[in-house]
């Protein structure tokens, strides 16, 4: 009697744990060849409703569905990596332009032109920020960069101009500072945004990823150590992300920061402070700033069926045409890619133009050290937290960025 | 929790032996006369026992062992993006081992994990104790604190490490208000923009978070305690302290080791906390194993390495569960 139950408890546990095991190892669905679906990370429901109305809009004259798969930006690259090995990659793939190198490298992305998309036309710095090894594999509807934001009514009451140099934003920011209020706020984070903003100080003071200890990057630490010394920034920059700086900012509490376009919806909503845009100071009067250029890419997964790959590709040529670039452009606050439509959005928003021609000369920060970037990132964290925590001299600080940048390499 | 202790041990094809010792010694005097024909029902026997414990080692090897062998292998490959669309990830013998070993932020991490887990132990303990203790006695209220206490256990880890943030700010933070408003601090403590406090002030955090667990489990283990016990201890005239020493301690001690390996367990591969407070700076002066393993697999995608970390900490982990066990066992073993 005792034993048919117990051997019934045990082959009814072991048929419970048989789809377990199958779940495990096979979850590719089985995709309808009408829908073009895209990984994304578009949680919010007010983007994923944005981004679904521009891929309807493209979708429905070509008989075709979109379905968006969106997860949080920070998990899109693991797990589209998960999805990659058990063979169920999405038709298109939406990643950060910093990531994009990594996929490319796997050989896992379809070079675009292979699909179907002209890639004529479009700003040099979008174009290499979704190139990889010379070969075009995604392409940014819209990109953004940084800029100085500034109170306009705090720079009007100290009968100031918004700095252009660096000797300039010294002066100004420590006029600006007083009581409560900084002259000036940057994120200097020890993750992305920190180093976001910190690399348009970088490159325009001559400083090179690849070669971190090239004895030109030393002068922009030297400039936010330098803001840091004189009291015009908060101590608290270590510890703040790119929200943290626009949070002291609509607070009152700082007069300038560096920040991008992506904190418009967040200003413009409130109306404490009067906001203005200007491009970021260089070193000398006369110089362009570089900034980074941000964004995310669409990039074509390669696929067994060519009619999916065709299908994507249709969708990404729809989406990039002058007028979608323009409406996505204007929905998120970023500056469209095709150089006739940037003309346009400039035009039309004369507040953010400085976005526009920053991010003509806007740099890449994948196009030198590609793969290595991730690694280049926490060195060069790890340089200017130092720097503003006192642990290291500028020089020094760099030279081991360099080392533990060149440790990874083989 | 401890239930779940023996039956965890019994997976172990070891610890197959007593029970049957024991069931052998049962059927002892049968055994003597009729060996040949008792045969097949003990075989049968000993198969019904591995039946029922046939799906939770299904369970256990699926979900346990299977990732805990992958994860073993893969810090000796070179396990790249490449390899989830390939699959092909190359052995490269001890390169990531050597890797992370050489990394500089590793020792460090290792020393702020150990600084990091003690300091948060110590403090979660103690004040748990304390409190747990205090509240031991009845009280009008009692209850309602107890209850309030609770708090910070049901705010997600990552609610609370942003609040704390605000509270800790140099500037505009309540804390460095208050303290400036006391004339403590003149200038403000730099709680999380300066090295040499950052981790001190995780800790705190960590602390206070932890009080709540703490307090919950030891003071349910001192309901435990009969109240005669302090009532002969009263008539032997042992001071309040001398109790608590004699009776409380001793009594409290499985409750104790239960609350410390689990505390130990958790603390020692603390992430979102850190993440969220000060994403391993100033300076990776927070840096621990749990956030080098998130750097290196997740932002680097360099898994090999980050397997190396991950294994690190599982042993770590394992060390400290193999000697819960046995001092479990030792419990049973005198408790007998």
């Amino acid at each position: 009697m005792r034993r048919p139950r117990g051997i019934r408890v045990v082959a009814a546990a072991s048929a419970a744990l048989v789809p377990v095991t199958l779940g495990l190892t096979g979850c590719a669905a089985t995709p309808d060849p009408g829908t073009v679906t895209v990984l994304n990370s578009a949680t919010d429901a007010a983007e994923h409703g944005a981004n679904q109305k521009f891929f309807d809009r493209c979708a429905e004259p070509l008989g075709l569905k979109v379905e968006q798969i969106s997860v949080p930006a920070d998990t899109v690259a693991s797990k589209a990596l998960r999805m990659a090995s058990s063979d169920s990659l999405t038709d298109i793939l939406e990643l950060d332009g910093s990531e994009l190198p990594q996929f490319a490298e796997t050989g896992g992305l379809r070079p675009l032109d292979e699909v179907g998309l002209d890639t004529g036309g479009f700003s040099d710095s979008a174009t290499s920020l979704g190139s990889y090894d010379g070969t075009q594999y995604a392409v940014a509807r819209s990109v953004n960069s940084l800029a100085l934001l500034y109170n306009k009514d705090l720079l009007r009451a100290a009968d100031l101009e918004p700095p252009t140099t660096w000797a300039e934003l010294r002066q100004t920011a420590k006029k600006l500072t007083s009581g409560d209020t900084y002259g000036m706020a940057f994120s200097a984070s020890p993750n992305a945004d920190g180093v976001y903003q910190f690399l348009p100080f970088f490159w325009s003071g001559g400083g090179d990823e690849a070669r971190l200890d090239n004895g030109k990057g030393e002068a922009a630490l030297t400039l936010w150590k330098q803001l840091l010394g004189d009291g015009s920034v908060s101590k608290s920059v270590v510890n703040w992300n790119q929200q943290d700086v626009n949070d002291q900012f609509v607070a009152g509490r700082a007069a300038m920061m560096i920040n991008g376009p992506w904190q418009v919806p967040v200003l413009s909503a409130q109306d404490k402070v009067d906001w203005a845009v200007a491009t970021i100071p260089v070193p000398e009067a006369g110089q362009d700033a570089i900034a980074p250029i941000g964004g995310t890419v669409m990039a074509v997964p390669k696929s067994d069926d060519s009619g999916r790959e065709k299908n994507a590709g249709k969708i990404l040529t729809c989406l990039n045409s002058e007028r979608n670039q323009l409406a996505w452009g204007e929905s998120v606050n970023n500056v469209p890619t095709k150089a006739s439509a940037a003309t346009s959005y400039a035009e039309k928003y004369p507040r953010l133009a400085p976005f526009v021609d920053l991010v003509a000369t806007a740099r890449s920060r994948t196009a030198e050290v590609g793969t290595r970037w991730p690694v280049v990132n926490d060195a060069l964290a790890g340089a200017f937290q130092s720097v503003l925590t006192g642990g290291a001299g500028p020089e020094q600080a760099l030279r081991n960025a360099q080392r533990q940048a060149s440790a990874g390499e083989k | 929790m401890t239930t779940a202790v023996p039956s965890a041990g019994s997976f172990e094809p070891a610890a197959q032996s007593p029970s049957d010792s024991a069931d052998s010694s049962a059927g002892g005097p049968a055994k003597t006369g009729r060996t040949a024909p008792n045969r097949p029902r003990r075989d049968r026997h000993s198969l019904l026992r591995w039946m029922f414990v046939l799906p939770a080692l299904l369970y256990m090897t699926l979900f346990f062992g299977y990732p805990l062998v992958r994860n073993i292998v893969m810090s000796f490959q070179r396990y790249t993006p490449t390899t989830y669309f390939t699959g092909e990830a190359p052995f490269t013998g001890l390169d990531n081992w050597r890797a992370v070993f050489s990394n500089e932020l590793f020792a460090d991490s290792l020393w702020h994990t150990a600084v990091f887990t003690v300091g948060s132990l110590v403090g979660q303990f103690t004040i748990g104790l304390a409190l747990a203790v205090f509240f031991s006695r009845r009280f009008r209220l009692s209850g309602v604190i107890r209850a309030v206490l609770l708090l910070p256990w049901l705010v997600p880890m990552v609610v609370s490490a942003v609040v704390w943030r605000r509270v800790l700010d140099q500037d505009h933070g309540i804390l460095n208000s208050a303290l400036q408003a006391v004339g403590l601090a003149d200038g403000g403590v730099p709680w999380l923009s300066s090295p040499s406090v950052a981790l001190l002030s995780a800790i705190m955090v960590n602390i206070w978070i932890g009080i709540p667990f703490n307090m919950v489990i030891l003071y349910g283990g001192l309901q435990e305690i009969p109240r005669q016990l302090y009532e002969a201890a009263a008539l032997d005239g042992a001071s309040p302290w001398r109790a608590f020493r004699s009776v409380t301690l001793p009594l409290l001690r499985p409750v104790i080791t239960v609350v410390l390996v689990l505390g130990f367990m958790s603390t020692v591969k603390i992430l979102d906390l850190i993440l969220a407070l000060t994403s391993g700076g100033p300076a990776d002066s927070t840096q621990t194993l749990g956030t080098v393993t998130y750097q290196l697999s997740f932002l680097q995608l360099d898994f090999g390495q980050g397997a190396v970390v991950g294994n690190v900490l599982i042993v770590i982990s394992a060390v400290f569960a193999v000697l819960y066990l046995r001092a479990n066992r030792a419990d049973f073993g005198t408790g007998k």
